[in-house]
This record gives C-alpha cells, sequence and structure tokens, in this order.
C-alpha cells in the first residue's frame, strides 16, 4: 500500500499557531501575583565564599523571599551530582549562582540582589584546559582537573594495533585542529516559572528539551517525598531494601509542562532556572517566574565546549589510512554535566565514515574554571567531523590524490567495524557522496560512481 | 507616573508608565499582547519587532512614551477580519516556522517591506529582514514565503 | 584580490543517546469519530516531532494526519521520553508510536471479528476502515469500529508503545560497545570566495546532501537541513563565545558582539535527500537534526585552502585569522 502521510509535507502541527501569534511559551504563561526572579551570581572566576548574609534583601519591601545554599534539601545534581543548585563554599565560575531573589518586580529584584553581602576569597583560576591538566595548576575540583575513566585519565577505545600500523605506514601526518566554544543563541533564553498548587504539588512551566529527564533530577534536588521510600508499606514489603531511588522520590509532587520552545539546540538539556524558580516558589508559596536575560544566556548558560584535537595518520601510498591515533581534550568547564558522557562519544565517532583497522581513540575530559559546557548540535562529533574532514582533505594533498577518491578508498562498507566494532549494517557514504558529486556537477570517474556500500567491495 | 495614550490594532488604550517603560512592556504586560517577544532586550534580534505609525521599530529599545498618540500594529493586528494576511498563509504553506519565536517580528518586518515595496527583489527582502534573526530556518523558507506573498499581492499590503 | 576555491566534507552521526538505555514512549487512544489522541513525552523545541509524530501515527491508524492530536504538555500524564537531543525522537519515539499503533489495532481487529466475520489475522486497516484482507468489499469504517470497541464490547481503544536500545556496557579495557542504533551520513560541498586583502570569507553556494533515511516530512527535513547551514556556517567564520580563549579578557554579552548568521549572511543553499533505509528506523528514517550542521565548517575550510593554499585548523576562520594565515604562508 503506497503511503498516504509519511513522506508529505504536511503542514506543521503548530504552523498555524505560530503564524497567528498564538503559540505560548513560558514567558506567555501569566499568573496573577508572579514574582520575578532574579539571581545573585558569584563576581570572581574561584574563590571560597566565606559568609553570605542575606537579612537585608530578605527585609526589603517587595522581596517574598531570598534563597541560599540553606534551602536546598540536597544541593547536588547532575549526571554524576557533583554542582550544586546554589554555593555553598567553593565558586568555581564567574557567573555560578549563589543566592536568588523572589520580588514583586524586576525592579526590586535586582535592587535586592545589591542588598545582599558575601564574603569570598577570591582564588586563582585555571581556563586553559592544556594548563590545567598541569600537575601544578589550581585545582578546579578537589579531586583533580583531568576526569578519570576508571584507572585512566581519558576514555578510551581502541582496535587493532595503531603501532604496528604508523610502522607499516609509507606516511605519518599529524595535525592538531581546535573547535571553539560556542553559543546555541536560541531565540528564546532560559524561562522557568514554578506555580505552588494545592495539595502541596508543584507545577514548573520549563523550557527543557527533557521534561522526565530533569524530572528525576529535580526529584533528587527538592525530596518532596522525604528521605524515605514515598509509602511505609513498600518500605515493610520490600525488607527495607536499598534502592537506588531513596531521597528522589516525590516525582508526583512535582510537574512539569511545556508548550513551545523557542529553540533548543542542546541548550535546554540541563537545568539552569527550574531547581531555582521550584525552591522559590516552595518558599514564598507564590508563583516564580525567572527569564534570563540574553547577557546571562550568552555568558552563563551551558554552551559548546572547546575541543583539542589531535589526529596521526599513517596512510599508505594508495590512499589507504591504515592507523590513525586520536587524542582529543574538551574544556568541560567547572562541573561534570554531560562532558565525561562526552569524551566517550567523541572517541567512539570521531574516525568518521571511515574503515581504519587500526585505530585508538583517547578522549580527556577536563575541568576549568568556567560556566558548565554541555550539549550543542552535533555534540560530541562537530568537533571531530571538522578535524578530520580537514585532516582528508590534508592527507589528500601530500599524497597528491583526488581527495574524492580518497574518502571512496577509505569509506566504510556495510559489515565494516568502527572503533567500537560495532558492526554498520546500513552505511551510506558512498551513494551520498555521489549524489552530492553530481549536484556539485564534479565528474567522478567510473570506478567510484560504480561502488556500493551494499557490496563491501574495497577499491 | 505619565499616561500613555496609543491606538494597538486599532484599539484606544491608556497605560500608566514609567520614564524606563519600554514599548514591549507596555504590550506584553500592561495589554496582554504576547506576540512580540523578548529575545535579547537590546534591539539586536528583532523578536520584539512592532509596526509604530507605518515604521517597522524594535519595541523592547523604544521607550513607550515614543508611541504616545501614535497606532501600533502587532501580529495579531493583521488579519482583516478573521482572514489571514497572505504573509501569514504564505509562511503557513511554505513551512517557514519552526520554532515559532521569531515568527510574530519576522512577518511585522516582511510586512513593513512589502506595505512600502510590493514587489521586493530576493535581495531586498533579505536586507529588510536582516534585523530579525532566526537560528531555526537558516531563512530559506522565511524568504521564499515573502516572495510568494509579494507575487499574490495585488497592491500595497494592508 | 578574491580568489575562488571549492572544497566539500563528509560526516555521520549517530541515532541515540551514546550508550543507549534511552527509551522513548506513546500512548494513543482513539475517539468514537475515529480521531486519535497521541500523547507522548518528547518535547518539541522547534524542530517538528509533534508533526512527525502525528504523521507516523496517522499513517499506521489507516486515518487522516488532521484527525490526529497530539498531547506533549507534562510530566503527570505524558509518557517517559529521555528528551529531544541526540537526533533521538523521529528514530526512537516514531518506534514507540508505531508500537502503540499496533496495540489499538489490535484492539479494533478483536472486535470487529464477529462483524466481518473474519479472524483478526485476516483483517487490515486500510485507509479510513478495516477490510478482509480477501474481499476487500467487507469492511467497516475507523469509526465504527472504535464504536463497536468503546459502546459494545466495552473496551479501551488505546495502545501503549516503547522503544528503547539496551543500555551498552563497553568492554573495561577496549572499550568496545554498541552505543547507538546507527547512523545518518552527510556530505556537503562548498564555494567560496577568499579576500587576501581582508581576510573576509564569503561563502557563494553551500550544497548539502543527506542521507536521513526515508523522510518522513521532507519540509521539515529540509528546515533541519537549510537551520543546519546557516548553523554550521556560524561555526566557520564567525562564532566564538571566547574570543580570546583561552584567556578570559572578553566575553560577548549580546548578539552585537556574538555574531549568528542573518538573513544577508546565508548563502544560496542547495539541499538534497537520498533516502536509503536505515536498519530499524520507523518506515526506514534515520535522523536529521544535529549532523546538518556538522560539515559545513570542514568543507568551507577546505574550499578555502583551495582558493589560497592555507590550512584554517582553528575554528573560526575569522577575516583577522585568514590574513595572519595568509602572512605566514607567504613568509615561508
Amino acid at each position: 500500500m503506497a503511503l498516504e502521510v509519511v513522506g508529505k509535507r504536511a503542514l506543521k502541527y503548530d504552523g498555524m499557531s505560530h503564524i497567528t501569534g498564538q503559540s505560548r511559551y513560558v514567558d506567555d504563561i501569566l499568573i496573577p501575583g508572579t514574582l520575578t526572579v532574579k539571581a545573585f551570581r558569584s563576581p570572581v572566576h574561584k574563590g571560597r565564599m566565606k559568609s553570605i548574609d542575606t537579612s537585608k534583601a530578605e527585609n526589603m519591601p517587595g522581596v517574598a523571599g531570598v534563597i541560599t545554599y540553606r534551602d536546598v534539601p540536597h544541593n547536588a545534581y547532575g549526571m554524576e551530582p557533583d554542582q550544586p543548585v546554589l554555593v555553598e563554599k567553593d565558586i568555581r565560575y564567574k557567573g555560578e549562582p549563589i543566592a536568588a531573589v523572589a520580588a514583586i518586580n524586576e525592579k526590586v529584584a535586582y535592587a535586592a540582589l545589591d542588598r545582599i553581602v558575601v564574603d569570598i576569597e577570591e582564588e586563582e583560576p585555571v581556563f586553559d584546559p592544556l594548563k590545567a591538566m598541569e600537575p601544578d595548576a589550581p585545582k578546579v575540583r578537589p579531586e583533580g582537573n583531568v576526569y578519570m575513566f576508571g584507572s585512566e585519565p581519558f576514555k578510551k577505545v581502541y582496535i587493532g594495533d595503531i603501532d604496528e600500523g604508523f610502522r607499516k605506514a609509507d606516511h605519518i601526518i599529524e595535525e592538531t585542529y581546535f573547535y571553539p566554544d560556542m553559543e546555541h543563541s536560541a531565540l528564546e533564553t532560559q524561562v522557568s516559572l514554578a506555580v505552588p498548587e494545592a495539595m502541596g504539588k508543584l507545577t514548573i512551566y520549563t523550557v527543557s528539551q527533557a521534561r522526565n529527564f530533569h524530572l528525576g533530577m529535580l526529584a533528587g534536588i527538592l525530596k518532596l517525598g522525604g528521605d524515605a521510600l514515598q509509602c511505609e508499606c513498600i518500605n515493610e514489603w520490600s525488607g527495607k531494601t536499598r534502592s537506588s531511588w531513596r531521597g528522589k522520590t516525590g516525582m508526583n509532587r512535582v510537574r512539569l509542562e511545556g508548550y513551545a520552545v523557542g529553540g533548543g539546540f542542546g541548550g535546554k538539556n540541563e537545568l539552569h532556572a527550574d531547581h531555582i524558580t521550584a525552591l522559590l516558589a516552595l518558599k514564598t508559596a507564590r508563583p516564580c517566574k525567572w527569564r534570563w536575560t540574553r547577557e546571562e544566556e550568552l555568558l552563563y548558560s551551558t554552551h559548546r565546549g572547546p575541543w583539542y584535537v589531535t589526529i596521526k595518520d599513517g596512510v599508505m601510498n594508495d590512499g589507504r589510512i591504515i592507523a590513525r591515533y586520536v587524542k582529543s581534550i574538551h574544556d568541560g568547564g567547572a562541573y561534570i554535566g554531560f562532558n565525561a558522557y562526552a569524551a566517550g562519544k567523541f572517541s567512539y565517532f570521531v574516525n568518521g565514515p571511515y574503515y581504519v583497522p587500526n585505530l585508538r581513540c583517547e578522549g580527556y575530559c577536563v575541568f576549568t574554571n568556567k560556566p558548565v559546557a554541555s550539549t550543542m548540535r552535533g555534540f560530541a562529533v562537530a568537533p571531530g567531523t571538522f578535524a578530520v574532514e580537514v585532516q582528508m582533505h590534508k592527507i589528500a594533498e601530500k599524497l597528491g590524490m583526488d581527495p574524492w577518491e580518497l574518502r571512496f578508498k577509505n569509506a566504510i562498507l556495510k559489515g565494516d567495524q568502527l572503533v567500537t566494532r560495532q558492526v554498520m549494517k546500513d552505511p551510506s557514504l558512498v551513494e551520498t557522496m555521489q549524489a552530492l558529486a553530481k549536484r556539485a556537477g564534479v565528474t567522478l570517474p567510473d570506478h567510484l560512481m560504480r561502488m556500493t556500500s551494499e557490496s563491501n567491495q574495497r577499491i | 507616573m505619565p499616561v500613555l495614550e496609543l491606538k494597538v490594532n486599532g484599539n484606544d488604550c491608556q497605560v500608566l508608565v514609567e520614564h524606563t517603560t519600554s514599548l514591549l512592556e507596555v504590550l506584553r504586560e500592561k495589554l496582554m499582547i504576547l506576540s512580540p517577544k523578548m529575545g535579547c532586550n537590546t534591539g539586536d534580534c528583532g523578536a520584539c519587532s512592532v509596526i509604530l505609525d507605518g515604521m517597522l521599530v524594535h519595541s523592547c529599545i523604544t521607550p513607550a512614551m515614543v508611541a504616545s498618540g501614535k497606532e501600533v500594529i502587532t501580529l495579531e493586528g493583521i488579519s482583516a477580519s478573521g482572514e489571514l494576511h497572505p504573509l501569514q498563509k504564505a509562511f503557513q504553506d511554505n513551512h517557514a516556522t519552526q520554532c515559532g519565536f521569531c515568527t510574530p517580528g519576522m512577518i511585522m518586518a516582511a510586512k513593513a517591506l512589502l506595505d512600502e515595496n510590493p514587489k521586493p527583489t530576493e535581495p531586498q527582502i533579505k536586507k529588510a529582514l536582516s534585523g530579525n534573526l532566526c537560528r531555526c530556518t537558516g531563512y530559506k523558507k522565511i524568504v521564499e514565503s515573502v516572495m510568494a506573498a509579494s507575487a499574490d499581492n495585488p497592491a500595497s499590503g494592508s | 584580490m578574491k580568489k575562488r576555491g571549492k572544497g566539500f566534507a563528509v560526516g555521520f552521526y549517530p541515532i541515540g543517546l551514546s550508550g543507549g538505555g534511552d527509551p522513548s514512549q506513546a500512548i494513543i487512544k482513539m475517539k468514537p469519530d475515529g480521531t486519535a489522541d497521541l500523547t507522548i513525552g518528547s518535547v518539541d523545541i522547534g524542530q517538528g516531532c509533534r508533526t512527525v509524530l502525528a504523521q507516523i501515527a496517522a499513517e499506521e491508524l489507516g486515518i487522516g494526519y488532521e484527525q490526529v492530536n497530539v498531547h506533549n504538555t507534562d510530566t503527570d500524564t505524558g509518557p517517559f521520553c529521555m528528551g529531544s537531543f541526540a537526533s533521538r525522537v523521529t528514530y526512537i519515539a516514531g518506534n514507540a508510536v508505531i508500537n502503540a499503533a499496533k496495540e489499538v489495532k489490535e484492539v479494533l481487529l478483536k472486535s470487529v471479528c464477529a462483524n466481518l466475520n473474519a479472524s483478526p489475522e485476516e483483517l487490515e486497516v486500510a485507509r479510513g476502515i478495516i477490510r478482509v484482507k480477501a474481499d476487500p468489499d467487507r469492511c467497516i469504517s475507523i469509526p465504527d469500529a472504535v464504536g463497536k470497541a468503546t459502546f459494545a464490547d466495552g473496551v479501551p481503544v488505546v495502545g501503549r508503545g516503547a522503544s528503547m536500545k539496551p543500555p551498552s556496557g563497553g568492554d573495561p579495557e577496549t572499550g568496545a560497545c554498541e552505543p547507538c542504533y546507527t547512523m545518518s551520513y552527510a556530505a556537503v560541498y562548498a564555494e567560496v570566495d577568499v579576500d587576501t586583502e581582508t581576510g573576509v570569507v564569503d561563502v557563494l553556494k553551500l550544497i548539502c546532501v543527506y542521507d536521513a533515511g526515508r523522510v518522513i516530512n521532507p519540509a521539515l527535513a529540509e528546515g533541519q537541513a537549510e537551520g543546519g547551514a546557516a548553523m554550521g556556517l556560524g561555526a566557520a567564520l564567525m562564532e566564538n563565545r571566547i574570543p580570546d580563549y583561552p584567556k578570559m579578557t572578553y566575553s560577548p554579552e549580546s548578539f552585537y558582539e556574538y555574531m549568528i548568521p542573518t538573513a544577508m549572511d546565508v548563502p544560496p543553499l542547495e539541499i538534497g535527500f537520498i533516502e536509503i533505509p536505515s536498519d530499524g528506523g520507523p518506515y526506514g528514517a534515520r535522523a536529521i537534526g544535529e549532523m546538518s550542521a556538522n560539515a559545513q565548517a570542514p568543507a568551507i575550510v577546505n574550499a578555502i585552502h583551495d582558493a589560497v593554499g592555507i590550512w584554517m585548523t582553528s575554528m573560526p576562520a575569522t577575516p583577522e585569522k585568514v590574513l595572519r594565515a595568509l602572512r605566514e604562508k607567504d613568509a615561508a
């Protein structure tokens, strides 16, 4: 049966809503009595907070509530919970949230921030990941500036024997590439509106790209179910077994709700505002909205962390890449977030759609005193694509070879393994390149146009 | 607090403002007209674009009192008696929206162009829209939509 | 002097949270008029996942696209979805929708067996009807089928579906694992003019070809490709959140300082899709969301090299960096 709907240019589900201006984003949700939230952020890149006094802010007319680390039931979150909601002692980046206020309007909120008194002992920061890797560098975190994957300072994945490959190779081509820090720049910034509802429930209107993921994180922070498992009878029936969910209960007490999201691109995959508006809503018993300014978004929100990518290739005269070593250094900023994951993902896929029999990838996740790096479109792959694709052209130049021929020669084919040993069942680099050549008016020789991924015939 | 009197989408309005209130704040917070968006608040992104006495302005950096005695048109005000404006129809038919956040400002910028130049060339469209940032679409379908709307335009857009 | 150059780059992109263990789920219920309510946990961030998943649901249920309501507002009523990232929603949530529709169809087919005097195996869902495969004139409309199930049989016309790649541990020594479902493929061609006096790189044309498998909605896929091309262009030429990296001397605070492409910056784009079905994606779909922004930077860098013989190994290729590289090359 021919397809009726799939494959068609169906009009966008929310298209009509967008073009009439009816789409509702979090900032468009208007609830009477909503307080405006602003954050008090660290003025220094690195330091120790010795004391904080919010009493003058709390007593200001028009201020409904102020929160500090003392108001956070569990002040650590993340894929590996290392990031505080609000600074307790150690400041790791300029702009790190230390306190937050909820006030009747923006003017009062800003004035309240000015009345917060902190005593901070400033320390020497480190911004350069290469310096951060040195033994005498300032410590961004107590565990050290390089994330340990087991006993190794890098996430490694390898197949074959690169030393053997380099020995056999006719040419060695080595280069280091750099992919910069980038900001998603979705037109909508981080916005969060937390509303206390009847029966102790909390609704958070969120721009999150991953509501269920964040629900779990928020449950861990807010501990609305308390310390024990939610229901005494469960404790009894399960013999008071240890549960990884202990202390993370209360998912039925928080509801994340979202409508239209004004762009994400990976910038709304981490908690930015929801935890803070939630805490203020609980403290003030009033709806609390926090809309990040564009300045905050550019300076302090999660962003693409920079990558240094060093590629060393062992290449034969006929263009076959027989050995490749990739060392990548990811500047993850101040906390783990998705950054350790990134070092792994990068190592798995940096080689790109090529078959290289001897391949070793080492991914470093390095910490620096900067805002947390995180997902952004092409996460942990775009920088690798950049590095490898320029490297391929460099190899072609060195060998005096057509860069198309070089890629076809090394293209991944059906049945080939990646460095992870995952077998490619449906690759199509060959066909994609053939299609591009046609459109670009590049006439490829017959032997390249006749190749197919399916046949697994190397040229 | 001064009283600001202005016409918005055909309706006479009176609001109390402070000297620092922006036109965007008047529209969104006082008049509950929500299509103009706050994207940057520094006049760089165009998400707040509205038409003030026939001229496209970034309402976030337009002091509210500048609109005194003037007429503001927002996206809510461009469809005549329930019929979609040709630009709206073109944006829909040509799939020119993704997240939709830039859409209201973008359509107002396009309308301001077509009101002045009913049959613009592609470079003219791109220039007219260059003050409206979009991160989702790459602008291609937006520009195509404006071309399509101008082709359908019998006279100057209204 | 302006020098012309051509370059290209290719790439691939994995589908799914690296390492697996990221479920997406869907729930479908049908109303007696034959319309469907599809509830998902996936977030529509503008990419159009509601549209795509509604299309898949409509196709599977034999109803029109306009007859599908999509609900994805909250975590109380919506089923689990890990999130809209890792280019995973069309593939994983798409399969979840197909699974949910399967369950709905099972309910309906069982309900109308008696009416059509056939076993469920002998029936099929077609356009707006359920019919006997061997005798298509023996059929019942989908609304009537839903009505029969709801009011005569008293059963819910509801289906649940989920899809997830089991978590892949990984060999502690070699790192071997199966981190993703499969890949999408990209190839981008760029034509540039490099001004040797100012260092300004003008991208004249970008041709982007993708294998995103079966394209569920060509207009939306084009939208991703076009938007991605703009983002890739920004990465190549203008975007840097820490311009003096690694020093933190200066950080952009507004769009006046952090440059993203405007309508005047994006060159003419030609987008093409070849649809080689994936192994396991809904209707053979792959993914397009992230890959579409990756290959432009190296394609432009390779084109710059073709034009003026310099390798811009550090992004972005701002005029200042291009000029510096040109001077170094001349000095050498």
